[in-house]
């Protein structure tokens, strides 16, 4: 089963910009740390099929887009009954009057057609409608079929990146916790899927209990905690081959909350000896290197995407609390310092941020602060709330949410680092502990 | 606050006998239990363990420390192990749903540890004894109030035969 190094290759081809004018001048510009008070009108109209066999593609593409601006609280796409104008050949003039009198900011255009070699070709340009000129230029992708998503995810990046400045997040894969079954005979596999919840795949069966899937830096593999001999411990899979290796755990011994270093060869964990749990690294087939070595709880470790420094959480003050150490152990220095319990602190790709899981007053949260713990932020409130994990832009995070009581269940939820932009991610049951993938090559 | 403590206590004893083992391993342990209940009246028997002796031991909020019920039920359980050689045991240590996932796998190995540690102190050989963690895994009880998450803080020691399957 190939679930994700799917066979594909995309071919971005720079197309001429219709006008001379390449650069617009104008405001189409939203700046994602200022807090967006209107999301951005955008009408991205159905991409023209240059033949017939391609007129589903130009419809779904197009949905696709829509949904990624959408999803992402930055922009509101204009419903396509209020369209005056037709987009109906790529290379047209664009009426930009008629785009204006809806009030569109901006115009996604774009069109499908399928190569001599049944690969989807798809072309896109983004324009300021008030400045009436493209915004960058056009780009064109060639890809199998069967990613027709990826090429709607690769065109909302583009234009999410015009539009912001930033790197976007579309085209990446989440790594979870499929559940299923009562509360107190949970059954739980790992899953994977898009972003935005399309084709999920389940990577392995329900037969033990697996926890907590990371992400090696390229995507290629996940770590994971698995029950299969019984005890809770760490477990490569590659994700093509769908095949599992354990760590190299010794017999009995328990381990758990893995995560790679930036190297993705080398692995942070924790291991629990004598009822007592620390942080080890090891690389994969080395053997294991203590960093912590108090009696205290020492786990949930995460490198900084430079492997300089392991965040971490402890309760060596007698509650959890993020500390932060270098890579190779040593000192820590505690960084949380508000009231509550602090723990799963995971490093922000861009490095700036540490998000977390706060538990206070009988409520948990997620929120982030900056890496030396000032300037707090909570940025989601609800009965529990825990396990952030960051797009591959460091804009948005997923985390696990669950509900109260017997019924109770775990569903997934993203929210951007401003608290905006709360929403659930669809998953086809419950589902828990994502984690995000780096974007995709 | 000690009374309630005491009324768990009893409740928990009381509730064992109808409960089939906790089951670790789906295979071997659900066996084990099947047998276990209809032989609750051997005092060797794994369902007499349970619901005479007190296979369990719970703990207050994020605390391993054992509570003084604690200590009777483990010592109890001591007894029966030395009049019963022929079982090893796998304790399991659990948290209750108020905490991340992390921290009540190592909270539960503390528990677990918590408990082995007394059992090896009233004389059982370690090597008799193994420690899991299920955090907060495994509840047995699945409403989100103090009276389930009493119950589920808990530490549980699993008999198997030794030499068995």
């Amino acid at each position: 089963m190939r679930v994700y190094r799917i066979l594909l290759t995309f071919l971005a081809v720079t197309l001429s910009a219709v006008s001379a004018q390449a650069q617009s001048q104008g405001p189409l510009r939203i700046e994602i740390t200022q807090g967006v008070i209107e999301p951005l009108p955008v009408a991205v109209p159905d991409f023209v099929a240059e033949s017939p066999e391609a007129a589903q593609f130009a419809k779904d593409i197009a949905d696709v887009v829509r949904s990624d601006l959408v999803n992402s609280g930055l922009f509101r796409a204009i419903s396509k009954d209020a369209f005056i104008g037709q987009i109906t050949a790529f290379n047209s003039p664009v009426q930009f009057s008629d785009w204006k009198a809806i009030n569109a900011q901006a115009l996604v255009t774009g069109a499908v057609s399928i190569a001599s070699d049944g690969r989807l070709v798809v072309k896109f340009r983004l324009f300021d409608v008030f400045s009436e000129a493209p915004l960058g230029q056009g780009l064109q992708f060639a890809a199998t079929q069967a990613t027709w998503r990826r090429m709607g995810h690769k065109v909302a990046d583009a234009v999410y990146t015009r539009v912001t400045g930033e790197t976007g997040y579309f085209d990446s894969r989440v790594v979870y916790v499929s559940e299923s079954g009562p509360k107190n005979n949970r059954a739980k596999r790992l899953a994977i899927m898009d972003y935005d919840g399309a084709n999920v795949q389940f990577l392995t069966d329900s037969s033990a209990i697996v926890l907590a899937p990371r992400f090696s830096p390229t995507g290629d593999r996940v770590l994971y905690t698995s029950y299969s001999t019984g005890f809770p411990q760490v477990y490569v899979l590659d994700v093509a081959r769908v095949t599992q290796t354990p760590l190299g755990n010794a017999e009995n011994e328990m381990t758990f909350a893995p995560r790679f270093g930036p190297d993705g060869q080398t692995v942070v964990y924790s291991s629990s000896v004598g009822g007592n749990t620390d942080v080890f690294r090891r690389t994969i087939g080395g053997a294991p290197q203590r960093l912590t070595t108090a009696p205290s709880i020492e786990t949930a470790p995460s490198f900084s995407p430079d492997g300089s420094q392991i965040v971490f959480e402890s309760d060596r003050s007698g509650a959890q609390q993020i500390y932060v150490m270098g890579a190779s152990g040593g000192e820590p220095v505690r960084i949380s310092r508000g009231e509550g319990r602090y723990g799963t602190p995971v490093w922000s790709p861009r490095g700036d941020l540490i998000a977390f899981t706060k538990q206070h007053a009988g409520r948990f949260h997620i929120g982030v602060m900056r890496t030396d713990g000032s300037e707090e932020r909570l940025l989601t409130s609800s009965f529990l709330d825990e396990g952030p994990s960051w797009s591959p832009n460091g804009r948005v995070i997923m985390f696990t949410r669950e509900t109260a009581g017997a019924s109770g269940e775990a569903s997934l939820y993203s929210v951007d680092i401003t608290g905006r932009n709360l929403r659930r991610v669809p998953t086809p049951g419950a589902a828990s502990d994502p984690a995000w993938s780096p974007l995709l090559r | 606050m000690p009374s309630m403590k005491m009324i768990l206590a009893a409740v928990a004893l009381t509730a064992l006998g109808a409960c089939s083992q906790d089951g670790l391993f789906d295979g071997a342990g659900a066996g084990v239990g099947q047998g276990a209940d209809a032989a609750a009246g051997d005092p060797t028997s794994i369902g007499y363990f349970q619901s005479s002796v007190g296979d369990r031991v719970l703990f207050l909020v994020d605390q391993a420390s054992l509570t003084p019920e604690g200590q009777t039920v483990l010592a109890g359980q001591a007894a029966w192990l030395a009049q019963n050689p022929g079982y090893t045991a796998i304790i399991e240590g659990h948290a209750d749903e108020q905490g991340t996932r992390e921290y009540n796998l190592a909270l539960g190995a503390r528990r677990a540890t918590a408990a082995r540690d007394y059992l090896v102190s009233r004389g059982v050989a370690s090597e008799r004894l193994r420690t899991v963690t299920f955090g907060k895994e495994r509840p047995i009880e699945i409403c989100s109030e103090e009276a389930c998450y009493a119950k589920n803080r808990r530490a549980v020691t699993i008999l198997q035969a030794a030499g068995g399957v």
